[in-house]
């Protein structure tokens, strides 16, 4: 029987497995930041451990860095006492850290695969969540917690139990207007928030392969959302030419080797899935989510549900949803009003999604009482779109480019969004307060955050679109 | 090292009836900027909990006198969200050894496992079983062993086994730690570098 793309990465990665016992994985890269770091450091120091390979630990301030006036030292105390414990802690523990003012700061998600950190069949690691990103590039990648932050400093390996696997085919054209955000906020939609526990899950599909890697970074970093344990695709062309001649790419013979293993990791015909999925890309409308969690979401022309379409014993956890975002049964949110645009954050801050909302902004302006914040996702994107004069473009529409860091998608850091203000945010999650306290956050693509920042309310982006074509 | 010990417990347990808690609103990110693992406690639930000004909200549970015990008993899909390890911190720095739920997120299941808080998969049925045995008596005994992999209502008898990963079940009963295990099989991990 052949194997699925997730089992060859895993099987070369395994360095003990015994029976009873989680296997021993060996971690490639291990992503580290200010957040979720500093008690596994603490844990080192009292067993009195190095970090085992420091070499292969990479690390970056993101979370509570401000995103306006950088150079200046962070206002809040923690924040900033935070960001310095992690200074020191690269320092004593000889890692690579890329702080604030470092060309390669960002948020952990963008700068390894814009640095090239970030490659085919390896496995890597972060104390955080959306490290399912770094699967688009047919890796393996886990989000884990604190305690295994410290594992994988002190051995370089993380026990874990191999998940079952899930496949889900994307198939056919999107409409014009729907992208990568659109896709997984469906196939979200689709399954619920909990839809994906306890999977590893390879996404398919023509609709996939036809995704730039920012796209498919998108896709697979939403995977946590449905509760996978990871997200990966199967690398292509698209994923070879985008690694190629990165900063810590592989070069010359390297290069050729790696390639010739890249271009042997995709699933077998025969291989098994636990669960296999598919969606028609035809189906899918802009997408955007009315409730608290991202499973909660519709296409921008439908309809909230009614509370009664729901069984009785989730009804009560609907209501509840319902009432902190001031919704009500059957309401459309197409043309309601809205009080901030946030594009940004892990899920949509590559140069690919600022050249789309650039180049739909071009020559228009936000609607007054909007505030609207477009933050790179790191130091290199910000200069990129800097050099494209993307900036000028966004200052001219009432969007100013902020600087690189996690910004308003989760409230820790100075960009929160006011109690009881909707925003429409191109980030991954809707929780209650994720933005900030009482905060109401609506989930969707970059170009529909742009196009309702212009308006000043939810927007069918597809609207503006067809307008523009008769132009 | 040594990581907290559980093995059985018999105590009344606090009611959390909502679906899809996440771990934002367990603990929201802003009061994640501690740099050790103490305290976390006070901010568990903080937004349900407190009001804009800091003062509880009466309608809480965990504000209920009538409401108290070492089991956290919520709504399916527990944990989901963030990687945040502060969740099962904050839980357990407030006073509970375990959660209760008919689905646990993978992230937080791992992660309260290896912080000696034990989370228990329940049926829907069985769940919703302890809800109205609470709800019914508040001082309610919820019994948990893990050793037999069994959580009882005492009152009625009604008892349901759970699934725990047999490794984790060793480590939380004998407090033994997962570093520790990988330490002892560092030579193949050395191995492993070497023949790569």
């Amino acid at each position: 029987m052949g194997q699925t793309l997730f089992d060859k990465i895993w099987d070369a990665h395994v360095v003990s497995s015994a029976e009873g016992f989680p296997d021993i994985l060996y971690i490639d890269t291990h992503f580290i930041h200010e957040v979720t770091s500093p008690q596994a450091f603490d844990g080192l120091r009292a067993r009195g451990l190095p970090v085992f390979r420091p070499k292969q630990t990479v690390a970056t301030a993101d979370h509570n860095v401000p995103t306006w006036d950088q150079h200046l030292p962070i206002k809040e105390e923690l924040s900033r006492y935070q960001v310095d414990m992690l200074t020191k802690n690269c320092a004593e523990f000889g890692i690579e850290l890329y702080g604030l003012g470092h060309p390669f700061q960002g948020i952990v998600h963008v700068i390894g695969p814009e640095l090239g950190v970030t490659r085919p069949g390896c496995t890597y690691v972060c104390g955080d969540s959306h490290t399912s990103t770094h699967g688009a590039f047919g890796a393996i990648a886990f989000g884990i917690g604190t305690s295994q932050v410290e594992q994988v400093l002190a051995t370089q390996c993380l026990l874990q139990s191999r998940p079952k696997r899930m496949k889900i085919e994307v198939n056919g054209k999107l409409q014009n207007g729907v992208g990568a955000k659109d896709i997984i906020l469906y196939i979200i939609s689709k399954i619920s928030a909990a839809g994906g526990t306890g999977y590893a899950v390879e996404y398919a599909g023509d609709t996939i392969r036809s995704l730039s890697m920012e796209g498919r970074m998108t896709i697979c970093n939403m995977s946590i959302e449905m509760g996978a344990r990871c997200g990966l695709i199967a690398p292509d062309e698209t994923t070879i030419n985008y690694v190629k001649g990165r900063e810590f790419a592989p070069k010359g013979e390297e290069w050729d080797k790696a390639v010739a293993y890249w271009q042997t990791l995709y699933s077998d015909e025969d291989a098994e899935f636990d669960s296999v999925l598919r969606f028609n890309a035809e189906d899918i409308e802009p997408m955007i989510t009315y409730g608290t969690n991202p499973g909660m979401g519709i296409g921008v022309t439908q309809h909230v549900p009614e509370t009664t379409s729901f069984d009785v014993k989730e009804q009560g956890s609907y209501k509840k949803a319902l009432d902190y975002m001031g919704l009500h049964d059957d309401e459309q949110l197409l043309g309601k009003p809205i009080d901030y645009v946030f594009i940004g954050s892990c899920t949509n801050s590559r140069i690919e999604d600022l050249r789309q909302v650039a180049d739909f902004v071009k020559g228009k302006h936000k609607a007054d009482g909007v505030t609207v914040w477009v933050v790179p996702g790191s130091k290199q994107v910000q200069e990129q779109a800097i050099r494209e004069g993307l900036d000028k473009i966004f200052d001219a529409a009432g969007f100013p480019l902020r600087e690189p860091g996690c910004s308003a998608c989760l409230g820790m850091n100075e960009d929160k969004i006011p109690a009881g203000k909707y925003c429409v945010s191109t980030s991954n999650r809707n929780f209650e307060g994720r933005q900030g306290p009482n905060s109401r956050t609506f989930l969707a693509s970059p170009l529909t955050a742009a196009a309702s920042a212009i308006t000043g309310k939810v927007t069918d982006i597809r609207e503006f679109l067809k307008e523009e074509e008769l132009v | 090292m040594a990581t907290k010990i559980f093995k059985h417990i018999q105590t009344s347990a606090v009611p959390l009836p909502i679906e899809n808690i996440d771990t934002d609103q367990i603990i929201p990110a802003r009061f994640l900027k501690a740099t050790t693992r103490d305290g976390f406690g006070n901010n568990l639930f903080r937004d349900w909990r407190f009001d804009d000004n800091d003062h509880p909200k009466q309608d809480f549970v965990l504000n209920n006198p009538l409401f108290s015990g070492k089991v956290l008993v919520a709504g399916k899909n527990f944990g989901c969200g963030s990687s945040r390890e502060h969740a099962a911190w904050a839980i357990s720095d407030y006073g509970f050894d375990a959660v209760v739920s008919s689905f646990f997120a993978d992230i937080f299941k791992g992660n309260a496992l290896n912080n000696g808080l034990l989370p228990v998969q329940v049926s829907d049925d069985f769940l919703q079983k302890i809800f109205d045995a609470i709800y019914a008596d508040h001082e309610t005994q919820i019994e948990i062993d893990l050793q037999d992999q069994f959580i009882k209502i005492v009152a009625t008898g009604e008892q349901e086994s759970f699934e725990v990963n047999p490794y984790k079940k060793a480590c939380m009963i004998n407090g033994y730690d997962d570093i520790d295990y990988i330490l002892s099989q560092k030579d193949k991990v050395e191995q492993f570098e070497a023949v790569r």
